[in-house]
C-alpha cells in the first residue's frame, strides 16, 4: 500500500496535495498542526497564527521539502527518538510531511544499492535539500575512523553539506561533538558546525532532541527559505531560550526546599526535587520541561524521577559528572522565608543619654585624677637630670652638681 | 655646600605644602560635584522636585512577594547571591547588605493575621542625607534625581550609613577595598540605555512601577481617592517624608510597621546645615577650636622651655629635641 502511494508521488507536491490523495482526514491534520503550535509556540513564522486551521492552511502550501539524512558517530538514538513520535507517526511524516530521500536506519537497500540512491538523491535536489546530520565527525588522523562507502566521513559531509541548502545538525554528537568528544575523544570528534562554520546550520542538540523541533525547523525552512531565529550556539530559540529550571514540573519542590536526598528515599517517591541528585536543570536550556516526550505528559529524565544532565549545553553534557550539583545563578529565597522588617535605628531615650554622660565623666575625671598623680610621680622620680650621667659622656661634665649626689 | 634640614624644620615644610595643595584642591572637587549649590539656597528645608525627577511607586497592597526584582536586580548590578543562611541555595538576605541594595521584606502581626510585603531600596531623597554627609563629594546626586556613589573619591568613612535615616548605604566589611553598596536606581546600569530599573522593569504584577515623580505621585492620590479606606492614613510616604523622596510608598499598614521611620517634613541636609552654618559662621567654630589649642600648647610650651632650660643647666648638655 506504501509503496504504491510513494510510486505515484510527484517529485515535491505540497503537503496539502499529498495528504488529500493518500485519504488523510482533516482532523488529524489538525491535531499534528497543534502539535506543533504546542511545541513552538513562537518564534517560528508558520506556527505563529491564533488557530490550528490558520496553521494548517500555511502548512498545506508548503512543498515538502527533501531531506538528506546522515549518519556518522552516532548511536542512532536521535532517529529512535523520531521513531516513537506518534502525531504524526513516522510513516506519515516521512511519507507527507517531509520528502526523505536518503536515511541510513529507515531505507530497505544497502551497499551499492543505497549509494546509488544516495548519489541521485544528491544530484536531483543539489542546492535545494536540508541535509539532516546525526552524529559527530572524526577528524583524527585524517578521519580514518568512520568511513562511508569507503570515504572518511570528513570528505562526504565536505562533498554534501556543500551542496545542501541548509544543514541541520540533529543531536548533542552533530552540534559539537557529544559523547565521542568526551575525554579522552580518541577519534578527535567534533560537529558540524566546526568543519563547515560558513553554511547555514541549525544546531539542535539533546540526547536525545525533541522531535518537534526539528519538524518546525524544517517546515519553517521550507515555507519561507528562513531558517529560525537563533542563539549564540546555533540553537533556534524557540525551543532553547529557556532554562529546564523554570518550567520544571518539580519547581514547586525546589521552592519548598524539598530535596531528594537519595535513589529510592521517600522525596524520590514523593517526586521532589532532584537538584542535590546532580540534576543540570538551572544550566541547561532546552524545553523538555513544556515539551515531554513522545506526547506523553512526564516522559523525560526529570519527569521519571532522573535528574537532567544537561545534555543540550556544550559546556555541561559529558563534561560535567553526573552527579555534581551545579552552581546556581542568583535565584531568590521561595515564599517560605522572608526576611523580618529590621530597624537597627532607633530613638535615644533620657535614661540611656544619662547612664552613658555618667560614665564617660567618671572616666574623664578618673583620668584627669591619675594623670595628676602621675606627673607628680615623674617629677619626684624621674625627673630630667635626677640621675647622673654616664662618666665622660658628654663636654663640660665638671661642674654638675649632681654628679657628685 | 649642603642646606642643612633638621627634623622639625622638615616636618614643617611637609605639612606647610600638604595643606597648601589640599585647600588648592579639595573645594574645588567637592564644589564641582554638588549641582545644587549654585541654586539660591543650598538646603532648603522643603526642596521641590524638579520638573524632569524620576520615581518608584511601591504600592505594598499589590505586592505578592515574589521577590522577582531580588535577582533582577542583582544581575543588573552584578552582584553575587546572599546565599549564606540558604546553604549555598537561593539568594536569602536577611536585610539589605553588601549583597544586597533590593529586597523584600515581611511584616506580620504576632496576634492577628495582619501581613504586608515592603520593597527596600534607596529612596532617593529630593536632598539626600547621605550627600550631605559625605565629605568628599563620593555620594551624588545625579540628574532625574539618582543618588549614586563614585569609588574614586570614596575614603571609606562610612558617614553616609550613620546619615541615612532608612539604612541603605552598607559598607563592604569582607572586601580588602570596600566599596559603599546601596540602589543607584540603575543609573548607570538601565537609565542611560534608556531602560527603566531592573525591579520595576521585572514585577510582573505592577507593585512597583517607574515614572516621572510628578505624575506617580498623581497616581498615588488617585489609587488612595478611589478606594479612601484601603491605604493609611490616605497618604503616599515619601511626598514629604524628609524633605521629599523619589521613591513612594502605598501601605494598608502603619509605615512605621513596614520598618519605614517617622520623619519630619524637613530635609535632614537642612538640619545638617543649620548645625554647621552657625558652628562655621565667620570661622568662628574652628576658630573658637584653635583658640583653646594654641592657648594648651602655648602654656605647655612655656613649661617645656623651662624645663629644657633647668636640664641645660644642670647636665651642661643641650636637650635632644
Amino acid at each position: 500500500m506504501l509503496s504504491t502511494l510513494v510510486a505515484k508521488a510527484k517529485a515535491l507536491e505540497t503537503i496539502d496535495e499529498r495528504m488529500l490523495r493518500c485519504g488523510i482526514s482533516r482532523r488529524s491534520f489538525l491535531v499534528f498542526c497543534s502539535t506543533l503550535m504546542i511545541a513552538a509556540p513562537y518564534g517560528l513564522s508558520i506556527t505563529d497564527k491564533r488557530t490550528p486551521e490558520e496553521v494548517a492552511t500555511g502548512l498545506g502550501k508548503i512543498a515538502r521539502p527533501s531531506i538528506i539524512w546522515l549518519h556518522f558517530q552516532d548511536c542512532t538514538g536521535c532517529t529512535e527518538s523520531l521513531l516513537q513520535t506518534s502525531h504524526p507517526d513516522f510513516g506519515d511524516l516521512i511519507l507527507n510531511v517531509i520528502s526523505l530521500e536518503y536515511h541510513e536506519t529507515l531505507m530497505a537497500g544497502s551497499g551499492l544499492q543505497a549509494r546509488q540512491a544516495l548519489d541521485a538523491a544528491v544530484k536531483k535536489h543539489t542546492g535545494q535539500f536540508i541535509l539532516v546530520v546525526e552524529g559527530s565527525i572524526p577528524t583524527k588522523d585524517r578521519g580514518i575512523y568512520m568511513k562511508l562507502a569507503g570515504r572518511p566521513a570528513l570528505d562526504v559531509l565536505a562533498d554534501i553539506g556543500n551542496k545542501a541548502a541548509a544543514i541541520v545538525a540533529i543531536g548533542s554528537c552533530a552540534s559539537w561533538g557529544g559523547i565521542p568528544s568526551a575525554d579522552p575523544d580518541p577519534t578527535g570528534a567534533v560537529g558540524v558546525a566546526d568543519l563547515l562554520p560558513t553554511k547555514a546550520i541549525v544546531n539542535i542538540p539533546g540526547c536525545p532532541p525533541n522531535p518537534y523541533t526539528l519538524l518546525g525547523v524544517l517546515l519553517q525552512y521550507a515555507a519561507d527559505g528562513r531558517l529560525p531565529e537563533m542563539d549564540d550556539q546555533r540553537r533556534p530559540k524557540f525551543a532553547f531560550d529557556r532554562d529546564i529550571h523554570e518550567h520544571c514540573p518539580r519547581r514547586a519542590h525546589f521552592d519548598a526546599g524539598n530535596f531528594v536526598k537519595q535513589y529510592g528515599d521517600e522525596g524520590h517517591r514523593e517526586g521532589w526535587c532532584l537538584y542535590e541528585m546532580g540534576c543540570k536543570g538551572p544550566d541547561t536550556h532546552a524545553g523538555c520541561s513544556t515539551r515531554h516526550f513522545n506526547e506523553i505528559p512526564d516522559v523525560w529524565p526529570i519527569g521519571i524521577g532522573a535528574p537532567c544532565i544537561g545534555c543540550t549545553e556544550k559546556s555541561v553534557a559529558f563534561k560535567v559528572s553526573m552527579f555534581e550539583v551545579v552552581k546556581l545563578h542568583t535565584i531568590a529565597a521561595p515564599p517560605t522565608s522572608y526576611a523580618p522588617i529590621t530597624t537597627t535605628k532607633g530613638t535615644i531615650s533620657p535614661l540611656a543619654t544619662g547612664l552613658v554622660g555618667a560614665g564617660v565623666g567618671a572616666l574623664v575625671g578618673a583620668g584627669y585624677v591619675a594623670s595628676r598623680k602621675f606627673s607628680k610621680v615623674e617629677d619626684d622620680e624621674s625627673a630630667p637630670g635626677s640621675k647622673p650621667a654616664a662618666p665622660g659622656s658628654g663636654p663640660g661634665s665638671g661642674n654638675e652638681p649632681g654628679a657628685s649626689a | 655646600m649642603s642646606v642643612t634640614v633638621n627634623r622639625r624644620q622638615a616636618f614643617k615644610v611637609m605639612i606647610g605644602l600638604g595643606s597648601t595643595a589640599a585647600s588648592a584642591l579639595l573645594p574645588t572637587a567637592a564644589h564641582a560635584a554638588n549641582p545644587a549649590a549654585s541654586k539660591t539656597e543650598e538646603h532648603p528645608a522643603h526642596p521641590i522636585a524638579p520638573p524632569n525627577a524620576i520615581a518608584m511607586l511601591y504600592d505594598s497592597t499589590v505586592c505578592t512577594g515574589c521577590k522577582a526584582c531580588m535577582p533582577a536586580c542583582n544581575e543588573a548590578n552584578g552582584l553575587p547571591s546572599d546565599t549564606l543562611l540558604s546553604g549555598g541555595i537561593w539568594d536569602m538576605p536577611m536585610g539589605l547588605n553588601a549583597k544586597t541594595k533590593n529586597i523584600i521584606e515581611l511584616y506580620q502581626d504576632a496576634q492577628s493575621d495582619e501581613f504586608a510585603f515592603v520593597k527596600k531600596q534607596c529612596m532617593h531623597c529630593l536632598d539626600p542625607a547621605c550627600v550631605t554627609g559625605c565629605p568628599f563629594g563620593s555620594l551624588v546626586k545625579r540628574d532625574l534625581g539618582a543618588v549614586t556613589w563614585n569609588s574614586s573619591l570614596c575614603i571609606g568613612c562610612r558617614y553616609c550609613e550613620v546619615a541615612c535615616p532608612f539604612e541603605v548605604p552598607q559598607f563592604q566589611w569582607e572586601n580588602w577595598n570596600p566599596k559603599i553598596v546601596k540602589c543607584e536606581f540603575c543609573y548607570d546600569q538601565r537609565l542611560k540605555e534608556d531602560m527603566q530599573p531592573a525591579c520595576t522593569a521585572v514585577c510582573p504584577t505592577g507593585a512597583v512601577i517607574f515614572g516621572k515623580r510628578t505624575d506617580l505621585l498623581a497616581q498615588a492620590k488617585e489609587r488612595i481617592a478611589a478606594t479612601p479606606e484601603k491605604y493609611f492614613e490616605n497618604r503616599v510616604y515619601g511626598e514629604h517624608e524628609a524633605g521629599g523622596t523619589q521613591v513612594l510608598y502605598l501601605s494598608s499598614v502603619s509605615f512605621q510597621k513596614l520598618g519605614l521611620p517617622k520623619l519630619g517634613t524637613t530635609s535632614i541636609g537642612h538640619y545638617a546645615t543649620k548645625v554647621t552654618s552657625v558652628l562655621y559662621k565667620w570661622l568662628a567654630g574652628p576658630a573658637l577650636v584653635a583658640g583653646v589649642f594654641g592657648f594648651f600648647i602655648r602654656r605647655n610650651w612655656e613649661r617645656h622651655e623651662n624645663e629644657r632650660r633647668d636640664h641645660e643647666e644642670k647636665t651642661g648638655f643641650p636637650d635632644q629635641l
